[in-house]
């Protein structure tokens, strides 16, 4: 089941199915390039961003002060108490470093990419047939893991943010089996500056992963939904 | 203004000769030194060598080929893009650029950093979960050995060290190190923390976007009590006659670099909008002279800074090629970007001419 999400639809459901649609509250775990950069995005769209790095707030808060200014530094338990989604934006060879059971109940997107000559070999991450993200939700089994923001590199995600209607709006994927966990990252996308597309199932998270191309490919919310109905 | 510096940066890659067949390494490395001997006759300051353990890379001992060029020059810096740190040595990796300055008469610099592909992890036996700690430490001792000698350290990785003298001495302040991210802001803030130049490493989209790193890096400067250091960039690009000859040149090889990891993988290679995206307002400085000095005096004056290593010719471009584009930038590209930038607009005009 996919369908390209239009805005209504995403803005439709979350009226009359979520009351707490005003929740603007985000997590990030991870304060690098794309951490930092989301984190000035969603604070840009109205969001209250937490974010943390591998250890103390303080040792990132010069770093979010210049990059992401408005966003709180924290550490990774504060993050996760201080939203109902999570993004994770660790490398991908470090995901496992954190507890399994960290993200109980939250919505947790996976933003990570797996990319051998960077990560290193993971024969898991290698296998996965469908997607890396299966193998995030199998550490994390108590997390209703989301696939996305993923497609994009960190600069992309800055410069294709668009207005709602804007013709040239670019589509973020989701793919998750937590049909409602799906429909609230949808809308965070949109809020983000992006076309939500429903994606399906986690398992089908492959055709969101990157493609080897050094520069990502963008998609309409058109191109991608018959990308990720193929 | 700071003193100016225009390097170039080379892998070593494996080329082809005029009839499409690749040549022989130890002919890459000849090569490289005919390069590199070049460039100093065309006035460019610095020629540094990157550190690969792969088939198409022949930089694997980028030291023995700088100390081949030193023998043949007597002006041009020689230093590294980069020294994967972190698998490296630091005791091996100072005895052998403290010998490079001694043979170069003070001309040997580095730049360490992480570099994109991690090869050398499992080569030497190192576990790339350790990344963050080994660089943090094998920095940490490098700089003890070039800054104080005799060192008294230990970490977790090597041995550690007792009132130890490790010979060649250099003079004070030789082998100047850069350190090179890739857009990690805790690699930023460390290099702050070391007191050493930041050395940024673009190879994709708009280059302004990395004008927060710098801010970044002028904060941490001042948060750990250090004065005022310089910033480099390192970008990918290539130089003929006319930007119609350079997009012609370069691209198929641009191209084919990517299409050997697509076949394997099944991924999809870059189209040629994407890379013309790039030569247009992205990180590729492709052209002719005049249109590679624009963009680099343009990215130089919007993120202050003070070098600027090309990265030419990538992929397997013939020798005589790169040796086109190493004349035409030392010739031609590096006297127009300092005039360019002597006669500088205030800076708001120099965002305008980024943002063509």
């Amino acid at each position: 089941m996919t369908s390209v999400a239009s805005i209504e639809l995403a803005e439709g459901v979350a009226s009359t199915t979520r009351p707490e649609v005003d929740d603007l509250s985000l997590g990030i775990v991870g304060a690098g390039k794309f951490g930092t950069t989301l984190a000035r995005a969603a604070v840009a769209a109205g969001y209250d961003v937490a974010i943390s790095g591998s250890g103390p707030a303080g040792d990132i808060a010069l770093t979010i002060d210049v990059l992401a200014a408005g966003t709180r530094a924290a550490t990774t338990d504060e993050v996760v108490r201080h939203a109902d989604i999570v993004v994770l934006a660790v490398p991908t060879h470090r995901f496992r470093e954190l507890g399994s059971d960290l993200f109980a109940g939250k919505i947790l997107i996976d933003a990570t990419n797996y990319w051998e000559p960077v990560d290193g070999h993971d024969p898991e991450l290698t296998a996965a047939p469908g997607g890396t993200s299966t193998i995030v939700q199998e550490h994390f089994p108590s997390a209703r893991v989301v696939k996305s923001l993923n497609q994009l590199g960190y600069h992309q995600l800055q410069e294709h943010q668009r207005p709602k209607g804007a013709p040239d709006r670019i589509a973020i994927g989701a793919a998750g089996d937590d049909h409602l966990a799906v429909r609230q990252v949808m809308r965070l996308l949109d809020r983000l500056g992006f076309d939500p597309v429903d994606a399906g199932p986690l398992n089908n998270g492959l055709p969101l992963e990157p493609d080897g191309s050094p520069i990502a490919t963008t998609y309409s919310a058109d191109e991608l939904s018959k990308l990720v109905t193929r | 203004m700071p003193t100016l510096e225009f390097g170039l940066d080379t892998f070593l890659p494996v080329t082809v000769d005029e009839a499409g067949l690749p040549i022989g390494g130890d002919q890459v490395i000849r090569n490289a030194v005919e390069e590199a001997v070049l460039a100093e006759a065309v006035g460019i300051d610095s020629f540094n060598i990157g550190e690969h353990y792969r088939t198409e890379f022949m930089d694997s001992a980028g030291h023995v080929v700088l100390a081949a060029i030193a023998g043949r020059t007597e002006r041009i810096r020689l230093g590294t893009a980069v020294t994967v740190l972190s698998t490296q040595d630091p005791v091996r990796l100072y005895t052998d650029f403290a010998t490079l300055d001694a043979v170069s008469n003070g001309r040997a610099q580095l730049i360490v950093g992480r570099g994109s592909l991690i090869d050398s992890f499992p080569l030497f036996g190192f576990d790339l979960a350790d990344y963050e700690e080994l660089f943090e430490e094998k920095l940490d001792l490098l700089v003890r050995l070039l800054r104080q000698q005799p060192v008294t350290w230990s970490g977790n990785f090597r041995s550690p060290l007792m009132d130890q003298f490790v010979s060649p001495p250099i003079p004070a302040g030789h082998i100047p190190t850069w350190v090179g991210v890739g857009g990690s802001p805790q690699s930023v803030i460390r290099a702050a923390r070391f007191g050493l130049p930041l050395m940024l490493a673009i190879i994709g989209g708009r280059p302004e976007r990395f004008a927060p790193y710098v801010e970044l890096y002028k904060r941490a400067l001042q948060q750990h009590g250090q004065s005022e250091l310089p910033i480099g960039l390192h970008s990918l690009g290539f130089v003929a006659e006319t930007d119609d000859e350079a997009l012609k040149i370069q691209w198929p090889y641009y191209k084919e670099q990517f299409e050997w990891a697509a076949r394997e993988r099944g991924w999809r290679p870059p189209t040629y909008g994407q890379f013309l995206a790039e030569v247009d307002h992205g990180s590729m400085y492709v052209g002719s002279p005049e249109t590679v000095a624009q963009r680099i005096a343009a990215v130089m004056r919007t993120l202050s800074l003070s070098r600027f290593d090309l990265h030419y010719a990538i992929g397997r471009i013939p020798h005589d090629r790169r040796m086109a584009t190493v004349e035409l930038y030392g010739r031609e590209v590096i006297p127009r970007v300092r005039e360019l930038l002597t006669a500088a607009p205030e800076p708001d005009d120099a965002a305008a001419v980024v943002g063509t």
